[in-house]
């Protein structure tokens, strides 16, 4: 028999985390939160949420050990999920507070800079995703799907590491991979049954990127 | 491309679901946690509670409810009624509400709107205005004027420097509750809505009047509201969520229709 793996939410502060662990356990993803490094590398999976600001979240990762416990578990190969800020933070640097950041993913995180009116900033609601190619977390959702989004700053990575793209005012890339390592700009915990189906992938993730 | 939201919102009085008719009667119409999932189950983008008892003794009733609510429900939902300090807001966010609404304490004590927003974050804070049409004049020369604890206390403020005033402090969204429409279903207050969407450059949710689908087209097109906040169209049966946004989809609108 198959023993559950063990899955470690990344708890930095940022955020309520209780509505991850509540999404998870919904699809049957046992999962403990913690802001242990050792704790976070001893998992099988690891899932980095959070909302708010990137200046103080990468500080507060520093002060926990957690920058460096993060680059080692991307390091493992074992399955990476980054959400939202979780997914900014992975980049090489963010404009938010002018910072640098985990740069697991070659690129960087830039603000929505509308003086338009008809694009407010932040950029909140449900918004669909352009699949640019296939990934197995995706496997349960289609191109066109709509997930739940809540940001002022956006992702630019390297092409060869965007898997979705999305529509607000200019297109900006909402679902990163790289190897591992499977991050959305969208809150899936908060996207409804298509987030859900996400997760539930996850749950079966064994972390490479072959379909 | 973004969608055009349609809120739910469900006025909880000690556990139960309630409808007010311009924020005077109220009449239990069943349980919030049900009526909730419902709704999730039919498509809704988005929930809102708001607490009509507020009282302090009653608080817990609400955390039991988003604790259910947050157990089941996987969309957004805020909660708003007697949230005077940021350790309110954050007894709800753990019990796994997504955002906070304030509306009466902000106004007393505007800072409360910053405080909310450096502790949770801005795109958390929802600043809810409940406004009445008034004379223009000097005072009030956009000729709105808030009022607080329920719409019964004027404010001597115009609704217009109040949302400038609520988006520079930090919020992130904003709920225009026109009370005049409130409970009339005679449709928005289209003119109000408009108004304060040119106004400020955070979204807008759009509040009081709904009666038929038409006026959410209204709102969301003319009124240029981000999102369309409905309640006793749905408790009472006479309209469902996917029925909504199917029509909303017919007239062109952008709405969520796959979930």
């Amino acid at each position: 028999m198959k023993t559950a793996a063990r899955v470690a939410i990344v708890d930095y502060d940022a955020g309520n985390l209780g509505s991850v662990r509540r999404a998870c356990h919904e699809v049957g993803i046992e999962c403990v939160i913690t802001s242990e490094p050792e704790e976070i590398l001893a998992a099988d999976k690891v899932i980095f949420p959070g909302v708010g600001s990137a200046e103080s979240a990468v500080d507060t990762l520093h002060q926990r050990g957690l920058f460096q416990a993060l680059l080692d578990f991307y390091a493992t190969g074992k399955p990476f999920l980054g959400i939202c800020l979780g997914s900014q933070i992975l980049l090489e640097h963010t404009e938010e507070g002018d910072k640098d950041c985990l740069g697991i993913v070659p690129g960087c995180c830039e603000r929505f800079d509308y003086v338009d009116r008809q694009f407010k900033v932040p950029h909140i609601g449900w918004n669909e995703i352009e699949i640019q190619r296939p990934h197995p977390m995706l496997k349960n959702v289609e191109d066109g799907d709509e997930f739940y989004f809540v940001h002022s700053y956006f992702n630019r990575p390297k092409e060869a590491h965007v898997i979705a793209m999305t529509e607000y005012g200019h297109r900006f890339c909402s679902v990163i991979a790289r190897d591992n390592l499977f991050a959305t700009q969208f809150h899936l915990e908060k996207s409804g049954k298509k987030g859900l189906a996400i997760l539930d992938a996850f749950r079966d993730w064994d972390g490479t990127e072959s379909c | 491309m973004l969608s055009k939201r349609i809120i739910a919102c469900l006025d909880v009085r000690e556990g139960k679901l309630a409808k007010s008719v311009k924020f005077i009667n109220t009449r239990d119409i069943g349980d919030p946690v049900e009526k909730a999932a419902e709704y999730y189950d039919d498509g809704l983008d988005e929930l809102v509670f708001y607490d009509i008892t507020a009282s302090s003794d009653k608080r817990d009733i609400m955390l039991d409810v988003v604790e259910s609510v947050a157990e089941k429900i996987f969309i957004p939902f805020s909660v708003g009624g007697g949230i005077r300090t940021v350790a309110d807001a954050n007894r709800l966010l753990w019990a796994g509400a997504e955002k906070i609404n304030v509306n009466s304490a902000a106004v007393l004590r505007p800072e409360l709107i910053a405080e909310c927003a450096r502790a949770i974050g801005s795109q958390n804070v929802v600043l809810s205005m409940d406004i009445l049409k008034v004379e223009t004049n000097r005072d009030f020369p956009s000729g709105y004027e808030v009022v607080i604890n329920g719409g019964r206390t004027p404010t001597g403020i115009d609704a217009q420097s109040w949302a400038l005033r609520g988006e520079e402090l930090g919020a992130g969204e904003l709920v225009v509750n026109s009370i005049d429409a409130d409970g009339t279903k005679a449709g928005y207050e289209i003119n109000l809505t408009r108004m304060i969407a040119e106004t400020v450059a955070i979204p807008i949710i759009a509040s009081g009047g709904a009666g038929k689908p038409e006026h959410l087209y209204e709102v969301l097109t003319e009124g240029k509201a981000d999102a369309a906040l409905v309640a006793s169209m749905l408790h009472f049966g006479e309209y469902t969520v996917s029925g909504l946004k199917r029509w909303l989809h017919d007239q062109g609108i952008k709405v969520r229709l796959n979930y």
